[in-house]
């Protein structure tokens, strides 16, 4: 009986879970920084990033692995809702005082709500671009790629909105950078990997990789914007 | 110095209990915590009023029983130390302290500062042993060597007090330091790596039972431990966990 | 009542097994009818209750703490002996007798101590094999180290926490018999009367703590692993909660109970700073390896240290009187504890004491500090090193190896003890008198046994640094599952023990009267001022030394806070809730009785051996004076109603393997 709840339902497997598609969607960050750095080059990526774009999205394997994706980040939101309404349950009087700074991070204590903001954008995120992309009246580029370059320039640099739009951005890859910030080296603990030698090179990969990637993402829509 | 505390009271396990306002005159800096609380329960008495209950035996530091989240901190400020330990001359005069009972759904509340850690308890029934009846004929102590380095390691998670400051400080309420020190002291140990996977999947299912949250990772355990208990540990019990739903 | 050790006959080496052979059983069908009540969850408790769950009889194990794993034998520190001469250093079963048999003072039974000797090495295989981590070598193999009384290296260790290692051992056993269900564990209960029917112990009354219940629990057999009475003393290193009332009620249903006077007094504690303290700590006796014990030589530069007007380190070399190195100089600082302890007292008592109080003297680890710096620089190669590199390198070496212990002593004092020595001072710490038992570990109540700290039998007059834990250890494991089959094996016909008798009954209603009692009583003060009160009395005039009148005295005081006691002492609260105060006062109330026994033993004994030093009996030099011809007998004292008209037997002990000689330490 234990192995099959274990599997299933124990607190530890529901860890791992939020490890694992946590690391993955970590992949899939660098996969999808790499594609969004085309567009720094500025007018001139419009053709080789609507040819990325159309690889994306209609490639065998590539789209095999998104609906993959699609399933990572709907579980490690899943699941991570699991854990909280748990975690919430399981102190059901709070502290009148309590000075949880004297012993961990903010970030590691506001895992929820930066996974929140960041639920919030994918969604707004793909129904600004995905959804276009897959079912949306695009128009074609000269190498009859539909034109997602177009799609994304006029929307952060939309006269009105655009700014709005820009500053929601930034400050949601600013909580992004918090929740890699934690789970990045969480995520090794997790799955049990913890050594002395290692672990201020898993910590330091991760507080790299969590001002990096998110920085770079950043810095796309202001470079659009202000072009 | 002169102080004044603020004090979770509560009549009972169906109370809905309250923060109550003391004051203490005198109080000498040389005091432990324990016993400026022994001067306010003398004082209580004294007036006739019903003293503060709070759990402790040792006064040293090892039995584990003493508990109280003093300023929003698991055994007050300090590091290293149970409540026991923790001297006044850590507070100034005129401040206010705030003592309030470890707070989680697996430690009901007895009275007042009093709560119920029998969930750890149950923990161990559920496999935190090595299966081996009192005979006087198990092999001798020496017919194993086991190297040093696993030997202090499996002692540094055997320090463990049971007290439950991991539980008490960590957001999710969750027991995974203190369960993940017996997980590994047995499992760093040839006698215990018998029953080694049937354990961690016991002990765990019976954590999950208990009512204990999830383990996010924050280290907010390993700080406030008396014993300092390293997270190492809790890495081990994941990687053993994995070993034996997987195997 | 005659006293009936119940030795078996034949050379001491063989007693045991003999013993062993020919002893009555219970078959594992029987065992299945057969209750056992186990009070108290340390060492012996929870060993004890593992064991005999795992022979196969209901168990039924009590303790007043929260969890099992709580009792005090957690706190002891140094280690636990056992004769398995992995050192190849000379030990032997033999030895660890002797060297018992002697640190005893020659006021311990022969037989119970080798029999522990002889088990001694078993508790290590055991312990081992339940997981317990014991220090080890780079080889992987069992570390030891030596401690004080002496010549060999037996001392098994898991740093500075021998005790909570070996407890959590006994615990994970007990657990696992929880978890089968042939234990039912019964914590934050405290035993509240012995409940004897037709002669034979027949079950307690136990109080639930958390609900104020009153509990009937009958069983075919009593085992009271209770552990000591120190803190009759009000201050002493035991837990606050350790008390000696269920030995006390055993011994009003007429358990006799042996030695009472003789108490530990350990030499190296912090000392007391105030009023308010409510504790002692102890710190190791290894710290007296490398410390220097000293008081100023003049009175007058004691007083100045006692206002702070001096600090220890302006006093000059030849002003300082290391007593000890003066007064034993072939073992100086390494003397036993009981004349370490007392020779400290001595001195504070002239007015050389060193703290506030003028109860404290000084450890002081400069010249350990300078000596190992020196060396360390010659092995770096360090040329003409000035004083202040010597010091640093010397105070870490002193880090390695007591990094702990200065830490928790800087903890509670707030004093460096790297930059000004530490003072200390004796404190009361463990009670090798208890109740009388036979070899069979029971006490003159038939099935009614006691283990571990709570009985008298092996340390004799003194007890050896790291022998509590295997006492401990080895009447809970080893001795009790043997013995307790030959009464039980009378028992299987009685069928379960019914707790609708007139004995319960009036038991029971005892208890409850004396509940109310205290609830309904208007007094005035409260249970702790009597219990300092009495503290004080005990150890002023029956703690280190004493001497007739000052006993006599004692004994009217004790009296006279009784009575007071009874008439004004306040409990707040209701019976039927969690009520610290009144299980507190329940203790004290036994306390009060059980002082005045100890105070009657001490006037008895007209000699001066181990923990008893009468002042009347010392030789010119102020050393322990020991009357082999006259007191070479167990004190065992039978309640006739009251205290002080409670009756002596004695249980003369024979000397068979060992000759009995005068200590010297000079």
């Amino acid at each position: 009986m234990e192995v099959k709840s274990a599997l299933l339902g124990s607190s530890i497997v529901k860890k791992y879970w939020m490890a694992l598609t946590g690391l993955f969607l970590c992949t899939f960050l660098v996969v999808h920084l790499g594609g969004n750095l085309i567009l720094l080059k500025g007018e001139d990526a419009r053709l080789s990033f609507n040819a990325y774009a159309k690889f994306m999205t209609t490639f065998p394997l590539i789209k095999a692995v998104s609906y993959l994706l699609y399933f990572s980040i709907l579980f490690h939101a899943f699941d991570g809702i699991v854990l909280t309404l748990q975690n919430r349950a399981a102190r059901p009087v709070k502290y009148y005082f309590n000075k949880p700074e004297a012993n961990s991070t903010w970030a590691s204590r506001n895992m929820a709500f930066l996974g929140t903001v960041i639920l919030i954008f994918i969604v707004g995120h793909m129904s600004n671009f995905w959804y276009k992309m897959h079912f949306g009246d695009i128009p074609m580029d000269a190498n009859g790629n539909k034109d997602l370059y177009e799609v994304v320039v006029t929307f952060f640099k939309d006269p009105s909105l655009g700014i709005v739009y820009v500053a929601f951005y930034v400050l949601c890859m600013v909580a992004l950078g918090f929740h890699l910030v934690h789970g990045f080296a969480s995520s090794f603990q997790t799955l049990g990997l913890y050594h002395k030698k290692y672990n201020a090179l898993i910590k330091n990969l991760g507080l790299v990789f969590s001002v990096l990637v998110p920085l770079l993402f950043a810095i796309i829509p202001i470079f659009i914007y202000i072009q | 110095m002169n102080l004044t505390l603020k004090i979770w009271r509560q009549a009972g396990p169906d109370d809905k209990g309250r923060m109550v306002t003391y004051q203490v005159k005198n109080v000498n800096p040389d005091m432990s915590f324990l016993e400026m609380l022994d001067v306010l329960n003398e004082d209580l008495i004294a007036k006739g009023e019903d003293p503060v209950a709070f759990d402790h035996d040792c006064r040293e530091g090892i039995c584990g029983m003493c508990s109280l989240y003093i300023n929003g901190e698991a055994h007050g400020p300090g590091r290293g130390i149970t409540t026991c330990q923790l001297h006044m001359r850590s507070f100034k005069d005129g401040d206010t302290i705030i003592i309030e009972p470890w707070r989680a759904k697996a430690f009901p509340v007895i009275k007042d500062l009093v709560t119920d850690r029998s969930a750890f308890d149950r923990i161990i029934q559920a496999g935190g042993y090595i299966s081996v009846n009192t005979s006087g004929n198990t092999i001798d102590a020496n017919a194993i060597p086991i190297p040093k380095e696993n030997a202090d390691k499996a002692f540094d998670a055997a320090t463990c007090i049971g007290c439950g400051a991991c539980v008490a400080t960590c957001k999710n309420s969750s027991a995974m330091l203190f369960v993940s020190a017996k997980v590994s002291q047995l499992a760093l140990l040839p006698q215990g790596r018998v029953e080694a996977k049937e354990r961690v999947l016991k002990m765990v299912h019976q954590m999950d039972l208990e009512g204990f949250g999830n383990c996010t990772n924050t280290g907010a355990c390993e700080v406030e431990c008396p014993k300092g208990i390293s997270l190492e540990n809790i890495a081990r019990m994941n990687r053993e966990y994995l070993a034996a739903v997987i195997s | 009542m005659r006293l009936d050790s119940k030795i078996p006959a034949g050379p001491l080496e063989e007693k045991w097994t003999r013993y062993k052979g020919t002893v009555n059983l219970v078959s594992p069908a029987n065992k299945r009818k057969l209750d056992v009540i186990v009070v108290g969850t340390g060492l012996a408790g929870a060993s004890a209750a593992a064991s005999l769950a795992e022979l196969g009889y209901n168990v039924k194990a009590f303790c007043f703490q929260d969890s099992p794993r709580r009792a005090h034998s957690i706190a002891a520190q140094g280690g636990i002996n056992a004769a398995k001469n992995y050192q190849n250093d000379g030990d032997s079963v033999y030895r660890l007798f002797y060297d018992t048999i002697k640190g005893g003072d020659y006021r311990s039974r022969e037989a119970n101590v080798y029999r522990l000797a002889e088990v001694s090495a078993n508790i290590i295989d055991q312990c081992v094999a339940q997981g317990v981590p014991f220090a080890r070598d780079y080889g992987g193999l069992l570390d030891n180290r030596s401690f004080g009384g002496t010549q060999v290296s037996r001392t098994f260790y898991a740093k500075g926490q021998t005790g909570q290692q070996l407890l959590l051992g006994a615990y994970s056993a007990l657990s696992r018999q929880i978890a089968k269900g042939t234990v039912q564990m019964f914590a934050r209960h405290e035993m509240l009367d012995v409940v004897v029917v037709d002669g034979k112990a027949r079950g307690i009354i136990a109080r639930n703590l958390v609900t104020g219940e009153i509990e009937r629990h009958g069983a075919h057999a009593v085992l009271l692993a209770t552990g000591g009475y120190g803190n009759v003393f009000f201050l002493s290193t035991n837990a606050m909660g350790s008390n000696g009332s269920a030995a006390w009620k055993a011994h009003k249903r007429g358990a006799l109970f042996a030695n009472p006077c003789f108490t530990q007094i350990h030499p190296t504690c912090i000392p007391q700073s105030g009023e308010y303290q409510s504790k002692l700590t102890l710190m190791s006796e290894s710290l007296r390896n490398d410390g220097r014990i000293w008081v100023p030589k003049d009175r007058k530069d004691a007083e100045l240290l006692r206002e702070g007007k001096l600090k220890p380190i302006d006093i000059p070399e030849e002003k300082r009187d290391y007593y000890l190195e003066r007064r034993y100089p072939a073992f100086g600082n390494l003397v036993p504890r009981d004349v370490a302890s007392r020779a400290a007292k001595e001195r504070c008592d002239e007015g050389y004491g060193v703290n506030p109080t003028g109860k404290a003297v000084f450890l002081d680890f400069e010249s350990a500090i300078m000596r190992y710096g020196q060396v360390e620089a010659n092995l770096q190669g360090i040329k003409n090193p000035s004083k202040e590199k010597i010091r640093e390198l010397g105070e870490k070496i002193i880090e390695a190896k007591y990094g702990n212990l200065f830490q928790m002593y800087e903890k509670i004092t707030d004093i460096n003890p790297y930059k000004s020595p530490m003072m200390i001072y004796p404190a009361v710490h463990y009670t090798m008198g208890g109740i009388w038992v036979d070899y069979e570990l029971m006490t003159t109540i038939p099935g009614l046994y006691a283990l571990g700290e709570a009985n008298f039998s092996d340390h004799g007059a003194n007890r050896l640094g790291a022998s509590a834990l295997m006492q401990g250890l080895a009447d809970g494991y080893f001795v009790i599952p043997y013995t307790i089959g030959n009464y039980l094996a009378g028992e299987i016909k009685t069928g379960k023990i019914d707790t609708n008798t007139p004995e319960f009954e009036s038991a029971e209603k005892e208890v409850r009267d004396r509940i109310a009692h205290f609830l309904g009583n208007n007094g005035k003060t409260s249970v702790d001022t009597f219990h300092r009160e009495l503290g004080k009395i005990m150890w002023d005039k029956c703690g280190m030394s004493r001497n007739a009148q000052g006993l006599q005295e004692a004994i009217r005081e004790i009296q006279a806070l009784r009575e007071e006691f009874w008439k004004d002492v306040k409990v707040p609260g209701r019976s039927d809730m969690y009520n610290p105060e009144l299980d507190k006062a329940g203790r004290v109330a036994d306390f009060l009785e059980l002082g005045e026994l100890m105070c009657l033993d001490a006037l008895d004994r007209n000699e001066s051996c181990g923990g008893h030093f009468r002042e009347e009996y010392q030789t010119e030099d102020g050393e322990a004076l020991r009357n082999d011809a006259e007191y070479a007998y167990v004190a065992a004292w039978e309640y006739t109603g009251k205290p002080s008209e409670a009756i002596l037997h004695k249980e003369q002990l024979v000397f068979e393997n060992v000759e009995l000689k005068a200590r010297s330490y000079k």
